[in-house]
């Protein structure tokens, strides 16, 4: 199958790589769902992962990031092993995954997004706070800074989210479905958000689920069922074959890949 | 009155304790408000991680690591205590582990079958050595604990000073020291609490927080364990937490809450023990719980009570707009 990733490996040899992975497997319980990934994503790129449930998108951003075991394979981050460059990455997890009601307040949870920068024992500073504040106010959140966490809408907690992982002050974000549940109001803040923080040169891997606006929001597109199936620029990339192979025998996503690239066209 | 409960006096309950057996009632109060403190400090820990089970399986374990420690050492020195109870917790929270990761058994079903076994163990262990080595590890004391014998046990003095009872100045440390953790170690408990997974990716391993949570309840469970027993601690670990749980959504405030707690438990525990003339530590933990059942309903945000007038005074429907 032709795949348009490698000619964008061979197009920026050795230049600013944000992201190498290599030969990248990753099982659970001895059943791969990742199999042989090998991405390489220069600096400063937008990249939207999609690909039908249980394909192994938050697998692999969460093996990109170190969370899981791997069985084969490395991963590189701006030329080192990952441990080593912890605070150059950002991470937006799925909402679901943590507890909404938590005893913490919005601004508890941005100020998490700094001890990546502080060591051992030590708490966060008034600095630290300030950076926390700008970060509220970029999605719009500062007014809802002391409140607890559990009274914001679905739209609201991605926002802290984002907020959060704007204070890790990161060069390369990997984002768990970020648009997942939000209002309308909130996806466009958060497209604005991304674009912004392409143009910074920050590099950023969002995983998206929903194919219409994954080629309007992305300027490279991640195909991924358990192979990376295609990696590119969205309009090379964006096409029938490339979808219906990434999306497999499946009816009702087959149409909505028919409209998708029909609404291209 | 029945003949089960005795004729409340208050001059014998509430005076007479703090007038004519303060030696003794006061050991045993502040014993109870140490135990009580460590463990709820520790314990809101295990209800935001949702594993409360665990702290009951931890207590549990405890047992065979002090038979162990004992038999070996062939003493009561609270250092090998210390020790056999810190190896016995991580073992169970590595069999945990095991059990769940490695098959397909789930996790509370391997909370039950790790601490089952490692008490049954534990009771074992000290059937084999009770008679022979002269071990006085009491199996009834081991349950319920005996917190009425604190005072009797021998003064610690330092530097001239007599401070108190061994048990009390150990229990003492052991809930300054986890202050003292959790102060030092809060934003790593918070954020590997909250969100493992951002943890692991700022450089805090998740998994180093786990294991250094269970090892010190490991420690704080033991030495709690001769005043209120493996069950009676379980209580303790839990109570005071899921009471702060109704009265505040911060943190910090909650911590302090749970002290708190323990102090109202410990003093209307003791008051409560004296009245009954019932054991001081069964008698904390239903103080604990009567305040557990008053934050539910009389707390200002959602208590049970103030959700029954806000719908008496909705059903009118008066108001404007
Ligand atoms: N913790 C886990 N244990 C076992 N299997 C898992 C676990 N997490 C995910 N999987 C499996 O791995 C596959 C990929 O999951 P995931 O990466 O979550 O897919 P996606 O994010 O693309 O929907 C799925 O088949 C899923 O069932
Ligand atoms: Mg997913």
């Amino acid at each position: 199958m032709p795949s348009p990733e490698n000619k964008v490996a061979t197009d920026n040899p050795g230049s600013d790589i944000s992201l190498e992975i290599h030969d990248l497997t990753v099982a659970y319980h001895k059943k791969p769902v990742l199999w042989g990934i090998d991405l390489v994503v220069p600096r400063g790129k937008l990249v939207g992962i999609v690909g039908p449930n249980g394909a192994g998108k938050s697998t692999l951003i969460k093996a990109a990031m170190g969370l899981l075991p791997i069985s084969s394979g490395w991963v590189k981050v701006f030329g080192e092993p990952v441990k080593k460059n912890l605070t150059r990455i950002g991470y937006v997890p799925q909402r679901e995954s943590v507890d909404w009601d938590f005893p913490v307040s919005v601004m508890d949870v941005v100020l998490m997004g700094r001890y990546g920068h502080l060591g051992l024992l030590r708490r966060p500073s008034k600095q630290d706070r300030d950076i926390a504040r700008e970060c509220l106010d970029k999605v719009k959140m500062l007014p809802y800074a002391n409140r607890q966490i559990s009274n914001l809408s679905g739209g609201q907690q991605q926002r802290v989210f984002l907020a959060r992982a704007l204070a890790q002050e990161s060069d390369l974000y990997f984002m768990d479905e970020p648009f997942a549940g939000v209002d309308a109001a909130t996806e466009a803040a958060i497209v604005e958000l991304l674009h912004e923080l392409k143009s910074r040169g920050k590099t950023l891997m969002v995983v998206h689920h929903d194919l219409p606006t994954a080629r309007r929001y992305f300027d490279s597109l991640l195909l991924l069922n358990m192979r990376v199936v295609a990696f590119g620029p969205t309009d090379q990339v964006f096409t029938h074959d490339l979808l219906q192979s990434t999306y497999g025998g499946r009816l009702t996503i087959l149409s909505e890949v028919a409209e998708a690239v029909r609404a291209k066209e | 009155m029945s003949p089960f409960v005795p004729d409340f006096d208050f001059q014998r309950v509430f005076i007479a304790p703090w007038a004519r057996d303060l030696a003794s009632f006061g050991w045993i109060a502040l014993m109870g408000f140490f135990v009580t403190a460590a463990c709820g400090l520790v314990g809101n820990f295990l209800v935001l991680r949702r594993m409360a089970l665990v702290g009951d399986a931890i207590s549990h374990s405890v047992l065979p690591g002090m038979a162990v420690a004992f038999i070996l050492s062939q003493s009561r020195g609270t250092l090998p205590m210390f020790l056999g109870a810190l190896v016995a917790g991580i073992v169970a929270t590595v069999l945990i582990e095991l059990i769940h990761k490695k098959s397909r058994v789930k996790q509370d079903a391997a909370i039950g079958i790790a601490f089952t076994s490692l008490f049954a163990l534990g009771v074992i262990l000290i059937n084999l050595y009770a008679g022979k080595g002269g071990v006085d590890l009491d199996q009834e004391c081991v349950l319920y604990g005996e917190i009425a014998f604190v005072p009797l046990e021998p003064m610690v003095v330092f530097a001239g000073q007599t401070l108190g009872p061994i048990p009390v100045v150990r229990m003492a440390l052991v809930a300054l020291v986890t202050a003292l953790l959790i102060v030092l170690f809060y934003k790593e408990l918070l954020v590997s609490s909250f969100d493992p997974a951002l943890a692991v990716s700022l450089g805090i391993s998740a998994t180093v927080v786990h294991y250094a949570l269970m090892g010190w309840l490991s420690v704080v469970v033991v030495s709690a364990f001769e005043s209120v027993g493996a069950i009676l601690v379980i209580a303790m670990l839990i109570l005071p937490a899921a009471t702060a749980t109704f009265l505040s959504r911060r943190l910090p405030v909650m911590l302090g809450l749970t002290i708190l707690h323990a102090a109202l438990s410990a003093v209307l525990g003791v008051h409560l023990a004296v009245w009954l003339d019932c054991s001081s530590a069964g008698a904390m933990v239903v103080a604990g719980t009567a305040l557990f059942c008053a934050a539910w309903v009389f707390n200002p945000t959602d208590g049970l009570l103030y959700r029954w007038f806000r719908e008496r005074l909705k059903a009118p429907a008066v108001h404007p707009g």
